[in-house]
C-alpha cells in the first residue's frame, strides 16, 4: 500500500509549484490557475487523511473546498472581465493604476 | 501495482503542474491544468473515493476549466512575450517556507494521532459494505448540515457578484 | 487474467457494434429525413442506399486533409479525438443487457455525468485552434450552451436518483422491474415525467442538434466549429455527434424507460428498440423544429429549464417524505 507521506510529499510539490506561480507569473488568469491548483494540493491531503485515518470528514471537506473554488471562480473571472474592458490587459503588473 | 499506478499519476500530475506555469499560451496552461485534474482523480480514486473522484472531474474539468477557456478566447488572449519565468528568489523561497511550515504543521498535529490513533469507523471494508456515497451523504447531511446550508449563501452570493461585476452597465 | 480477456472481449463487441450504429444512424438519418420532406435520401449506392455509409467513409478517408494557416498545430489534431473518445467511453458503465455490462461502477450515473462534462472540450478547442472568426464563435457558444444546459440535465436526473436511491445504473435498471398497479410497467418515466422531458431537452442541447446546433449554425457560422476540419478529422467530429446520441438515447432509456426490462423479447433487443425509439425522436425534432435565437435558447435554458428541474426535485423529495 502506497504510504500517506507519498500522497504528503505530491501533494506539498502541487502546493509549492501553485505558489510558485502566483508569485512568477503576470497574466493574473493563469495566478488564478495556480490558485486553484494549491486549493487541490490541500483537497488531496484531505483525502489521503481521510484514506489514513478511517474517516470520512476528510471527503466531506472537499466538497466543502469545491463549493468555495467554483463561487472563487465565478467571482473571480468576472473580476477579470471588468478589469479588462477598462484597462485591456489581463497582466497583473500593468494593472497599478487606482484610477482606470 | 498500486505503487505502478500512484508513481504514474504522481508524474503526470507533477509534470504537468509544472507546465501549466511554465507555458506562455494561457490555453496550453488551462489544458495542462486539466490534465493535473485527471491525474488527482485518478489519485482519488486509488485512495477509494469514487464519489469524490467523480465529483472532482465534473466540478473541476466539467465546469471550471471550461470557464477559464470560455473567458480566455472571449478576451482573445496570445502567448505573452516576455518570459514567463522571472526568477526571483523571494517567492521561490517564500513558497518553499510556506509549503515547509504547512507540512510541518500537519506532520505536528496529526503525526501521533496517524500513527497512535484512535481511528474513525470508516475504515475500506466498512465502507465496501455501506457504500462511500451514501456514508458521505449521511455525513454531509446529519454532522455538517448547516456547514452546508451555508455554502448555499456562498453560492449565491458568488452568482449575485458575478452578474453585477461582469454585466455591461446599459445606461 | 480471466475477467481481463472477458472485459476486453465486451469492449471490442461493444465498440464494434456502436461504430456499426453509428454508420448506420447516419444513413438513418438522411433516409427518415428524406421522407419528412417528400424525396428520397439516399437511394443509389446499394439496395436502399444501404451502402452510402460506407462509400461516405471511403470518400472522407481519401480526401484531402487541410491544415489552416496559423492554426495551432496540436490542438487541431487533438480536438477531434479529445470530441471522440468520451463519446465512446460513455458506453462502459451502460448495462445493453442483464449480464452485459462491461463494467458495473457503485457510481456509474457520475461517471456518465462527468465523462459526458468532457465532450465540450473537443468543440470549444476546434474552434480556437482552427484560427478562423467562424470557428471561435461556433466554440464560444457552445461552451456556453453545454455549460447551461448540464445544470438542468443534471438536476433532471436526481428525481430517478432520489426515488433508486442508488447512482449504479444496473441497480437503476433492476429497480424498475415489475408493474404500477398491474398494468403500467414500474419504469421511472411515469413518476418522473417532467424530469424525463427536461432530460430529453437538455439532452438534445448537449448534443448539439437542432434545434439547438447554435455552434454549427450553417445560415450564420458556415459550419461554426468544424469549419476549418476536412477529411477524417471532420469524420471524426460527425462519428463523435452520432456516438454522443447513441449514448444519450442509452442512458434515458436505462434510467427511465426501465433499461432492458420487457416482456418476452430478450433483453438486449428491448434495449435496442427504446434506444431507436429515441433515436428517431431526435431525428424527428430535427427535421421538425426550426433553430433557436441565442438569447432564447440562454433564456429557455435558465429561466425555464432550470427552474422546472429544481421543482421537481423538491416536488420528488416531498412525495417521497410523503408517501414514506
Amino acid at each position: 500500500m502506497v504510504p500517506l507521506w507519498a500522497y504528503l510529499l505530491l501533494s506539498g510539490f502541487l502546493f509549492i509549484v501553485g505558489v510558485v506561480g502566483v508569485a512568477t507569473r503576470r497574466n493574473a488568469l493563469i495566478i488564478f490557475m495556480a490558485i486553484e491548483l494549491m486549493l487541490n494540493a490541500v483537497n488531496l491531503t484531505f483525502v489521503a487523511f481521510s484514506r489514513f485515518l478511517h474517516s470520512l470528514d476528510g471527503q466531506v471537506f472537499v466538497f466543502f473546498v469545491m463549493t468555495v473554488a467554483a463561487a472563487e471562480v465565478a467571482v473571480g473571472l468576472a473580476i477579470i472581465i471588468a478589469l479588462f474592458r477598462n484597462a485591456e490587459t489581463v497582466y497583473v503588473d500593468e494593472i497599478h493604476l487606482l484610477k482606470g | 501495482m498500486e505503487w505502478v499506478l500512484f508513481l504514474t499519476f504522481a508524474l503526470l500530475a507533477g509534470a504537468a503542474a509544472v507546465a501549466m506555469v511554465l507555458q506562455r499560451n494561457p490555453v496550453y496552461s488551462a489544458l495542462c491544468l486539466i490534465i493535473t485534474f485527471f491525474a488527482q482523480a485518478g489519485l482519488y480514486i486509488l485512495l477509494h473515493a469514487q464519489l469524490i473522484a467523480f465529483v472532482h472531474i465534473i466540478v473541476y474539468a466539467g465546469a471550471i476549466m471550461v470557464l477559464f477557456l470560455f473567458v480566455i478566447m472571449l478576451l482573445d488572449l496570445r502567448p505573452e512575450e516576455l518570459p514567463p519565468m522571472q526568477f526571483r528568489r523571494a517567492p521561490v523561497l517564500l513558497g518553499l517556507v510556506l509549503a515547509g511550515a504547512l507540512l510541518a504543521e500537519l506532520a505536528l498535529g496529526i503525526g501521533p494521532r496517524i500513527i497512535l490513533g484512535p481511528r474513525g469507523p470508516h475504515d475500506v471494508e466498512t465502507l465496501r459494505i455501506l457504500g462511500n456515497t451514501q456514508e458521505v451523504g449521511r455525513i454531509l447531511f446529519r454532522e455538517y448540515l448547516i456547514p452546508f446550508e451555508l455554502t448555499s449563501v456562498i453560492l449565491l452570493s458568488a452568482m449575485v457578484g458575478a452578474l453585477v461585476l461582469a454585466k455591461r452597465r446599459s445606461e | 487474467m480471466g475477467f481481463l480477456v472477458a472485459t476486453l472481449f465486451k469492449i471490442f463487441i461493444a465498440v464494434g457494434l456502436i461504430l456499426l450504429a453509428v454508420a448506420y444512424l447516419t444513413w438513418l438519418e438522411r433516409k427518415v429525413i428524406g421522407d419528412i420532406q417528400v424525396r428520397f435520401g439516399p437511394s443509389r449506392v446499394g439496395p436502399f442506399g444501404l451502402l452510402q455509409p460506407i462509400a461516405d467513409g471511403i470518400k472522407l478517408m481519401f480526401k484531402e486533409d487541410i491544415l489552416p494557416a496559423n492554426a495551432d498545430r496540436l490542438i487541431f489534431f487533438l480536438a477531434p479525438a479529445v470530441s471522440f473518445i468520451p463519446a465512446l467511453v460513455v458506453f462502459a458503465v451502460i448495462p445493453f443487457g442483464p449480464s452485459f455490462v462491461i463494467t458495473d461502477v457503485n457510481v456509474g450515473l457520475l461517471y456518465v455525468f462527468a465523462v459526458a462534462s468532457l465532450g465540450v472540450y473537443g468543440i470549444v478547442l476546434a474552434g480556437w485552434a482552427s484560427n478562423s472568426k467562424y470557428a471561435l464563435l461556433g466554440g464560444l457558444r457552445s461552451a456556453a450552451q453545454m455549460v447551461s444546459y448540464e445544470l438542468g440535465l443534471g438536476l433532471s436526473v436526481l428525481g430517478v436518483v432520489m426515488m433508486t436511491g442508488t447512482l449504479s445504473l444496473v441497480d437503476i435498471v433492476e429497480a424498475q422491474n415489475g408493474t404500477w398497479f398491474g398494468i403500467l410497467p414500474r419504469w421511472n418515466v411515469f413518476p418522473q415525467f417532467l424530469g424525463f422531458v427536461i432530460f430529453l431537452i437538455s439532452s438534445n442541447a448537449e448534443l448539439n442538434r437542432a434545434p439547438f446546433d447554435l455552434p454549427e449554425a450553417e445560415t450564420e457560422l458556415v459550419a461554426g466549429f468544424h469549419t476549418e476540419y476536412s477529411s477524417m478529422k471532420f469524420a471524426l467530429f460527425f462519428m463523435a455527434e452520432y456516438a454522443n446520441m447513441i449514448a444519450a438515447s442509452a442512458i434515458a432509456t436505462t434510467l427511465f424507460l426501465g433499461g432492458w426490462q420487457g416482456p418476452l423479447l430478450p433483453p438486449v433487443i428491448w434495449f435496442s428498440l427504446k434506444v431507436f425509439g429515441f433515436l428517431f425522436l431526435f431525428i424527428w425534432l430535427r427535421a421538425t423544429l426550426p433553430r433557436f435565437r441565442y438569447d432564447q435558447l440562454m433564456g429557455f435554458g435558465w429561466k425555464v429549464l432550470l427552474p422546472l428541474a429544481l421543482a421537481n426535485v423538491m416536488f420528488t423529495a416531498a412525495a417521497i417524505l410523503i408517501l414514506a
